[in-house]
């Protein structure tokens, strides 16, 4: 664990160079320590890959203070647990016409419309990251046979619940929004709804699972078309 | 419904309040007022909380019609006022009355302004406040910039006394800028020459600047880091991207981010770089976080200690 300074609030703290479900799942038992234990000056905290941004409330205390609770608070955390965080299943409508780019991905990978699927289906993914937009939710990894670069020509609209993958990262969009993802199906799920409470499905460290349903099941959970 | 209405939104006008902290881990961003001083005075002189909700005005042109007997006060960047056609001073409160119109001019000093209203405007909280984001479509009124014909509700109030701000308590801007930053993130990885180039050169202003991002040009910062992790961004980052220009991103920044930073611009000079126009100048100077602290702390006690005066 190697704690920066970020700036006159805030601090960063690198809990590994790679990404993996183990740094993953120790970020998350942070969260949870610094939350119980930090409460009264800490303001916001921002986990991703490797890292969680640590703001403080420059009113109350400096950064010395900041690092000497984050010691504390951090000194017993328990590293050897690799897994950790809820497991959501997530419903995806897989076609064609929900998934444009299916075809692309399968020709990439020599394999079968099908294939993709199937793989897609098979891997259980971590929140590494929320960010970019409002609710939208980095998972990790993608098995290297469907990775597929971004398209060179970001689409001016991807509808609410496309289903995407880029590299080895797959996503499901919160929001209608201009997207360079390749679109693989539609999940009905909403992502982001500031109205419920809680207003994601996920948080960072969550274990997620697709689940495939059908294009009925899609349209009488919500899902449009 | 009591309050304005809005004949004329202007460029870029955002209800705005301190800004929506603790949502990060939803993704969504700070907001709030780029230039955190001005939006501070215009509530201070009218007596009301801090956090109260407030207009940001981008570069001027609104236009407000009075529905009800309340004051106002306008702050920040220079332009000029007028109440029913007569001009009225900045930095001090005046009394409005049913129908009265409310017109601010253009920037001619600075680029953000912000009128306050006795009381604040009554607009709901969403994720525990009212800032206007744009592009997460949050805040505001429907998470949008102001339109024509927009009410801004609010309750009638009469204020006692008028207030106004010494001309010697009020921030000077200028069309340059010395941004103070506290070296930190990826900063250690920059070569020495490449820091050097950094804090000796001077950038300009360009007009991709907005409230997510202050995009700079000048002399370019080359960084040995070829792909990293994204992580979280605190306000004031300077990110330097592949060509090399820095960024300063500000409230409305992408909560993560890929791109090596060289350390966080501090709160009171991303306060001056936000009143700044295309083609100002800047440059850096690394001071450490202790020095940045004693500054927020001086300044703080600054303002607290400053009395508006008595019209």
């Amino acid at each position: 664990m190697r704690v920066e300074i970020a700036g006159q609030d805030a601090l960063i703290v690198y809990f590994g160079e790679q990404a993996s479900a183990a740094v993953s799942a120790h970020i998350q038992r942070a969260v949870v320590e610094i939350n119980s234990q930090m409460a009264d000056i800490v303001v916001d905290l921002v986990p991703s890959y490797a890292s969680l941004l640590v703001i403080y409330d420059i009113d109350q205390c400096d950064h010395f203070e900041v690092r000497k609770r984050l010691r504390e608070a951090l000194r017993d955390l328990d590293t050897t647990e690799a897994v950790g965080g809820e497991l959501v299943t997530l419903p995806v409508y897989y076609s064609l016409e929900s998934g444009p780019d299916l075809e692309i991905i399968a020709e990439r990978g020599k394999i079968s419309v099908d294939d993709v699927i199937e793989i897609h289906l098979a891997g259980e993914y971590r929140v590494y990251a929320i960010g970019f937009a409002p609710g939208f939710a980095y998972l990790g990894e993608v098995d290297e046979r469907i990775a597929a670069p971004r398209l060179a020509t970001p689409r001016q609209k991807v509808p609410r619940g496309a289903v995407a993958i880029a590299d080895r990262q797959t996503a499901v969009y919160p929001a209608q929004s201009p997207g360079g993802w390749n679109l693989i199906g539609l999940c009905p799920t909403r992502m982001f709804d500031p109205e419920q409470q809680p207003s994601m499905p996920v948080q960072v460290g969550d274990r997620i699972r697709f689940e495939s349903i059908e294009r009925d099941e899609y349209l009488s959970l919500g899902g449009n078309l | 419904m009591t309050g304005f209405i809005v004949k004329q939104p202007g460029l870029l006008t955002l209800i705005q309040d301190l800004g929506r902290f603790g949502a990060h881990n939803l993704g969504l961003t700070n907001g709030g007022p780029l230039d955190v001083q001005a939006f501070a005075w215009a509530n201070r002189l009218l007596g009301n909380p801090a956090n109260a909700s407030a207009l940001e005005i981008s570069f001027g042109g609104l236009s407000l019609e009075s529905g009800i007997d309340t004051a106002i006060v306008v702050t920040g960047a220079e332009l000029p006022i007028k109440v029913n056609g007569e001009t009225i001073a900045e930095w001090q409160t005046h009394p409005v009355k049913p129908g009265d119109l409310i017109e601010l001019g253009y920037t001619t000093r600075g680029t953000r302004a912000y009128l306050a209203v006795a009381g604040g405007f009554a607009i709901p909280a969403s994720f525990g406040s009212s800032a206007t984001v744009v592009r997460e479509k949050i805040g505001g009124l429907n998470g949008d910039k102001l339109q024509e014909n927009d009410q801004l509700p609010c309750a009638s109030q009469t204020l006692q006394q008028n207030y106004y701000l010494a001309d010697d308590d009020r921030p000077q801007y200028a069309e340059r800028a010395i941004l103070r930053v506290v070296p930190g993130y990826q900063q250690s990885t920059f070569d020495p020459v490449e820091r050097h180039r950094f804090f000796s050169s001077q950038y300009r202003v360009t007009d991709r600047s907005d409230r997510m991002g202050f995009r700079l040009e000048g002399e370019a910062i080359k960084s040995d880091i070829n792909s990293m992790l994204s992580e979280g961004i605190c306000h004031g980052a300077v990110q330097i991207p592949a060509d090399g220009q820095p960024i300063v991103l500000m409230n409305d920044r992408q909560t993560i981010g890929g791109y090596p930073k060289i350390g966080s611009v501090i709160a009171l000079d991303t306060a001056k770089l936000a009143q700044l126009n295309p083609g100002s100048t800047i440059s850096f100077e690394p001071i450490s976080a202790e020095y940045a602290h004693n500054l927020h702390w001086l300044a703080k006690s600054r303002f607290d200690r400053t009395q508006p005066l008595k019209c």
